[in-house]
């Protein structure tokens, strides 16, 4: 039998980096166990002339598609909006287009102020110092002073506007809009061993420059020279509970496929919205018959994605193309409610800069306005180069039908029952849809664009994993209390995205991991009596 | 949906006949067809996964013709492949796509669309940092950060 560790992470990427290396230093035996392996950048898609149709094949971003074996199969039939990810040390950091905002604090307190959902147990105050903490270590590049975002303080500047950004400018203040230039994890100059970011344009998946921050090249290297071990191409089946109900260990199946079992006295889950649930609802027992840390019955439900309304068309002048970081500019100018919109809650924007040759090819002609025949090489020239997008992320409010359960047939490669998704878009996030279209439309029309698209929702577009584990300090309605420790198994946390309560209307890695590393703050202060 | 690795002789005639009817060649962007012969080998070379859909979008579009497309008379596959864009599903779009991905990394086609040949890695792309000033409007009309309780 393998010696207890103090803390056992599952999971590598980005919360799982954050909480071992702010961890590390209390120099106990710290173990983490991850599905994946180490990345390769030379292998990365930019490097070779097939970049872009890597995307529709092993690099592309849904699981399913790629069935790698460090994947793991998720049945999402039976939703509008699929589950994208990515298994390695890094996690999801290494395929994510790298936009950096963070939550508002007013969404920390949804309920009070709007009167749906539930205010978070904890506010926006209780993260900053980790919000910055996180910045430095990602690395960050933007313009500090938006007016309508949380002041940040990125350490490096912000990316180049290129042609895209003024284009996109000019329209937004003609219809006297807000926008900003986005905080993103960039590189924009020479940054704590990353070389800058030389515009390779193929962000998404994977930075073979390294300018894109993702914490296998951030947290991971400061982690592990700090004494935490990481442990890849280890598969954790279940965690398993000894006679007080308490957290004992995990069962994992090695590189070589063969079944282990580590004990540890410290358990923290950082697998993702949709990795968590599942993980726990693998781990029920006679003790937890409806799955582990779940007397709630709240695993697993509440998912919140994110709908993506995206509408993008075609200008005149030459667009950025794939020659830059694909997002550069935010808008937040219908961020906060306002009911007479007809909906409450609201969304952010992410301006799109363009797309590659071989990508604009098949979306235009899956879209039907690239023709077959003759006329195809001139439409195509009118379109390559010349795209530009804007992409609402809708606020996804909780709703306990939409929901990860484990399906009872699909099964992984080590035979372990996958998740299932049922989701379903609201009609309040609905209504914000086509009021982000709407405007969307606006935006182009001002900017001079024609043969505008709409993808509402971006179907592959679950990205934001959030919600089914999530915190409180009801153990009735919440999974993790107000500092992510399970209600139910004191020597239990979790760490990632499914510990949101609301989903507000930004990406969510930054406050993944700020959340991350406040918990490994809370831990560290409270060691004497982490289990009280 | 065939479970095939390799494509036939006579699937191998028929992606290049409604390769060549997606992107015919044009001289005057000075371009091949997507039925050109290197064009051809770089797919076959490279179908890898995507195998089966496309032996299975081809049967489909067999079957369409009644016969192999090669052998229908040239005016009568245009009425054909209309009807396999419009129910080919996810095969057909697959072998489309195929087709679209081999055709615009072709280093001819990439001169006409005067896009350099070479990976992004490693020289990257130079970007204009732009007239940030811009944002003037932005900044004077400023706004407010919605306050929490």
């Amino acid at each position: 039998m393998k010696d207890p560790v103090d803390v056992l992470i599952i999971g590598a990427g980005a919360s799982g980096a954050a909480v071992a290396w702010s961890l590390a230093e209390t120099k106990m035996h710290i173990l983490c166990l991850e599905q994946g392996g180490w990345m390769n950048p030379a292998e990365y898609p930019s490097t070779g002339r097939d970049w872009e149709a890597k995307f529709y094949g092993e690099w592309s971003s849904s699981p399913n598609v790629r069935g790698r074996p460090e994947d793991y199969p998720i049945n999402d039939d039976n939703s509008p909006i699929k589950v994208v990810n990515y298994n390695a040390v890094g996690g999801s950091t290494v395929m994510y287009t790298a936009h950096w905002p963070r939550l508002h604090p007013s969404d920390f307190k949804v309920k009070t102020l709007d009167g749906v959902a539930d205010d978070w147990p904890i506010d926006y105050d209780a993260l900053t110092p980790f919000f910055e903490e996180n910045d430095r270590m990602m690395g960050t590049s933007g313009l500090s002073g938006d007016p309508l975002s949380p002041l940040t303080h990125p350490p490096m500047p912000q990316q180049p506007m290129g042609l895209s950004g003024a284009i996109i400018g000019k329209a937004m203040n003609k219809l006297g809009w807000h926008w900003w230039p986005s905080d993103t994890t960039v590189a924009t100059m020479d940054y704590e061993g990353r070389a800058r970011c030389i515009n390779l344009g193929h962000c998404t998946p994977a930075c073979a420059q390294g300018a894109k921050s993702s914490t296998d090249i951030t947290y991971w290297p400061h982690a592990v020279r700090a004494g935490v071990e990481l442990r890849t191409h280890c598969r954790v089946r279940e965690i398993t509970t000894d006679e007080n109900g308490m957290a004992s260990g995990v069962v994992y199946y090695d590189k070589d496929g063969v079944e282990q079992f580590q004990p540890a006295h410290v358990v923290i889950i950082a697998c993702n919205g949709v990795g968590t649930p599942r993980l726990l609802l693998n781990s029920a027992s006679g003790r937890f018959p409806n799955g582990l840390a779940n007397s709630s019955g709240l695993v697993g439900k509440n998912l919140m994605f994110h709908p993506y309304a995206q509408i993008y068309g075609y200008v005149k002048e030459p667009t950025d193309s794939n020659r830059a970081p694909p997002t550069c500019l935010w808008s937040k100018e219908w961020y906060d409610t306002d009911l007479s919109r007809g909906f409450v809650r609201g969304y952010g924007v992410q301006f799109v800069r363009g797309a590659g040759p071989v990508f604009e090819a098949v979306v235009s002609e899956q879209k039907g306005i690239l023709p077959w025949g003759e006329d195809h090489h001139r439409v195509f020239r009118k379109l390559n180069g010349h795209r530009l997008g804007f992409s609402a992320i809708c606020e996804d409010l909780p709703e306990e039908h939409n929901q990860v359960t484990l399906d009872p047939v699909l099964k992984d490669s080590h035979g372990i029952p996958a998740p299932k998704i049922d989701y379903t878009i609201s009609e309040n996030s609905r209504k914000m849809m086509e009021h982000a279209l709407a405007r969307g439309r606006e935006f182009l029309e001002t900017a001079g664009a024609t043969d505008i698209c709409v993808n509402s929702p971006i179907p592959w577009g679950g990205w934001h994993l959030l919600g089914t584990a999530r915190m409180g300090t009801d153990p009735e309605r919440s999974v993790v209390n107000e500092w992510g420790r399970s209600h139910d198994v004191k020597n239990l946390f979790i760490v990632d995205g499914s510990i949101f309560v609301t989903s507000g209307g930004v990406n969510p890695t930054s406050t993944i991991q700020a959340l991350a590393l406040y918990i490994a703050n809370q831990m560290k202060q409270r060691l004497a009596n982490l289990f009280d | 949906m065939s479970g095939q690795m390799t494509l036939t002789p006579r699937q191998r005639q028929d992606l290049r006949i409604i390769a060549g009817m997606i992107i015919p060649p044009s001289e005057e962007y000075r371009v091949p067809g997507a039925d050109d012969e290197i064009i051809q080998a770089d797919i076959l070379a490279t179908l890898g996964r995507d195998t089966r859909p496309v032996a299975a979008a081809l049967d489909h579009l067999a079957r369409l013709a009644g016969m192999p497309l090669a052998d229908l008379a040239p005016d009568t596959r245009d009425g054909v492949a209309q009807q396999f864009r419009s129910t080919g599903g996810v095969a057909a779009a697959t072998l489309v796509r195929v087709v679209l991905q081999c055709y615009y990394r072709d280093d001819r086609v990439l001169r006409s669309l005067g896009l350099e040949l070479r990976a992004p890695f490693p020289k990257g792309h130079v970007l204009p940092d732009g007239d940030w000033s811009l944002l003037d409007p932005v900044k004077a009309r400023a706004g407010t950060l919605r306050r929490a309780p």
